[in-house]
């Protein structure tokens, strides 16, 4: 499996899809950061509590901040580094030379699956590095232990996110033939899941729960409540609904409740553990999504036949 | 016997893509299998490699059961699938060196093997230029080569020499030899290209919807040679005449005046009185090459 997984490793690396991919995150994620970063220059205050933690999440102006980026954009680069795995190996008609090699079938497909991963790894790494360094300049001092425990949990989520949609990507290049389907199929999920859901869910909240501004608070409370369920269908938002709690120390959940409770409650930032727990039903929904995903396409791919005609 | 297969049957969408087949090799054997397009050849060699599980019957492949011990049987089997295919951006060199690496080569003797498989198959000079740069002759060798690096027991060769150029093909058949010769492998082919198989196969071994309909050496299979004449300014009369005697069992004419006459061994001398007196020419008079044609159609018309 070892060699196979260098050698997707290195395909993924020199490729040009990756090359161009990787340059817009890396160019947007830098703006924004740049940006933030400006913002602190301008408002010192903002910079007294996890301020390394506030460049992966303030929005600075009309740009969205690195972690909307990353969940919006991320996946598009995981799905395109999967989506044609198997399919052209099948096309190329390297499938029956490969697998005539003596080797287990299955460490043909967790070899791509984890050189995929390992790929990620490294531009996410390699960007949050990045943004560390923009920090240091701009900032003068380097990040303390929590933020580094933090981001350190922020990176793990990441990839538990990205290794969602490398897998959508795999299951699609086992799925259709055709490279091309399978390129559509992974473009139309991720739109469908990091926009249509999110007007979906509104509309459907709407239709059954009809508010207005004058509504009782149990009224909205359902409201917000259905739309927040329909949204978990989504690994886009219990991404962000994950995330939020691990960048964001003061952040206590996402209900209405909490928000209504918000002037009562203290804002001092919780400690790491506690945080963990506010989005660990996400972090196990995300989990259990990728290991579907990918259970599936292995289950698939054992079963195909090699014969093409 | 380093291929032993009993009973196979293969079933594709509800249609028998093998029908109770039975085959032997021996070692150190070339061994042909023929057949049209879609009579079981493909599907017997994915059986074999363990590729592809039967839906019913019995085989044992080196002394292993490739349904039970897949990765002992591709340790010692090579194979070249029908279209060969490789990683296009890599070079052939890299190609070749990720099979020595899926095989756990250790790579200082990969890279002795990979550079002496190139020499063999003729293409060390372009070892290191990325494969999409190939042409299909050039392929077709990269994966003679592919199959070479492992050193295997047993090759099995997938239609190697389709659509290639006479030239080219010749190449491959002479190292398809080679192979037998000097490394002493078994080599497995299927074709349905009937002259190629003639000229290096040890036995055939001919499939007609999935079953075997023969079997045996190529001398034995074709039918007995006899003769070939051929007359030159031949009349109708004359036609007609020879279309009479018994000794002529075939007349034909190719070229108009031109009449071809088969017959068989002890028809010679009826031939030769038969031109004296009648005042034809007597062009040539030649055996007949036995073909494997013959008994090919012979089969399939039915």
């Amino acid at each position: 499996m070892r060699a196979i997984f260098w050698k997707e490793l290195a395909d993924h690396l020199g490729s040009r899809r990756f090359f161009i991919l990787s340059l817009i995150i890396l160019v947007v994620a830098g703006t924004s950061v740049y940006l933030g970063i400006q913002g602190f220059q301008e408002n010192p205050a903002a910079a007294r509590d996890f301020p390394y933690l506030r460049l992966f999440t303030t929005a600075p102006g009309a740009l969205p901040s690195f972690l909307s980026f990353l969940a919006f954009f991320g996946p598009l680069l995981a799905v395109l580094l999967g989506f044609d795995a198997v399919n052209s190996e099948f096309t190329r008609g390297t499938v029956s030379r490969v697998l005539a090699q003596p080797i287990f079938r299955d460490a043909w497909i967790n070899g791509k699956f984890l050189a995929g991963l390992g790929t990620l790894a490294i531009v996410v790494v390699s960007i949050v590095l990045l943004i560390f360094g923009l920090g240091l300049y701009a900032l003068g001092f380097p990040p303390d232990g929590p933020e580094l425990a933090r981001l350190g949990v922020f990176l793990v989520l990441a990839l538990l996110y990205l290794g969602f949609w490398l897998a959508l990507g795999i299951l699609y290049s086992v799925l259709f033939r055709s490279t091309a389907s399978s390129a559509l199929a992974a473009v139309a999920t991720w739109l469908f899941f990091t926009l249509f859901l999110y007007m979906i869910a509104g509309v459907v909240a709407d239709q059954v729960v009809p508010v207005r501004a004058d509504s009782p608070a149990e009224a909205w409370l359902k409201h917000e409540n259905l739309r927040d369920f329909i949204l978990r269908f989504s690994p886009v938002a219990l991404f962000e609904e994950a995330t939020l709690p691990i960048l964001v120390p003061s952040y206590r959940g996402l209900s209405l409740l909490a928000l209504l409770m918000q002037p009562g409650v203290p804002t001092n930032p919780l400690p790491l553990g506690q945080s963990l727990l506010v989005g660990w039903p996400q972090l196990v929904g995300l989990l259990a999504l990728t290991s579907v995903c990918f259970a599936a396409a292995y289950l698939v791919f054992m079963r195909r036949e090699i014969r093409t005609s | 016997m380093i291929v032993e297969a009993k009973g196979l049957r293969k079933q594709y969408n509800g249609v028998w893509a093998l029908d109770g087949l039975d085959l032997a090799i021996e070692e150190r054997e070339i061994y042909g299998l023929l057949g049209p397009n879609g009579s079981g050849k493909t599907t017997t060699i994915l059986i074999l490699l363990g590729l592809t599980e039967p839906s019913a019957g019995e085989v044992r492949v080196c002394g292993h059961d490739p349904v039970r011990e897949p990765l002992a049987v591709k340790r010692l089997v090579g194979y070249m699938p029908e279209k060969v295919g490789f990683y296009e951006e890599l070079s052939a060199f890299e190609n070749l060196r990720f099979i020595t690496r899926l095989n756990g080569i250790p790579e200082g003797e990969a890279r002795q093997r990979i550079l002496e498989a190139l020499e063999q198959v003729g293409l060390k000079d372009v070892a290191h230029r990325p494969v999409a740069t190939f042409s299909h002759g050039m392929r077709q060798r990269l994966g003679l080569a592919d199959v070479l690096v492992k050193k295997p027991r047993l090759a099995i060769l997938d239609e190697p020499t389709s659509g290639i150029d006479p030239e080219g093909a010749a190449q491959i058949l002479d190292l398809i030899r080679l192979l037998r010769d000097e490394a002493g492998m078994t080599v497995l082919l299927s074709s349905h290209l009937l002259h190629q198989v003639q000229r290096v196969c040890d036995r055939v071994g001919i499939l007609h919807r999935g079953r075997m309909v023969a079997e045996g050496r190529v001398a034995e299979l074709t039918a007995p040679g006899g003769f070939v004449a051929v007359l030159a300014q031949a009349s109708p009369i004359l036609r007609a005449r020879l279309e009479a005697a018994e000794w002529a069992l075939a007349v034909e004419e190719p070229r108009p005046g031109e009449l071809q006459v088969t017959l068989a061994e002890e028809g010679r001398p009826e031939l030769l009185r038969f031109a004296a007196e009648e005042g034809a020419l007597l062009l040539e008079l030649r055996p007949k090459e036995p073909t494997l044609e013959e008994i090919y159609l012979r089969y399939f018309r039915e």
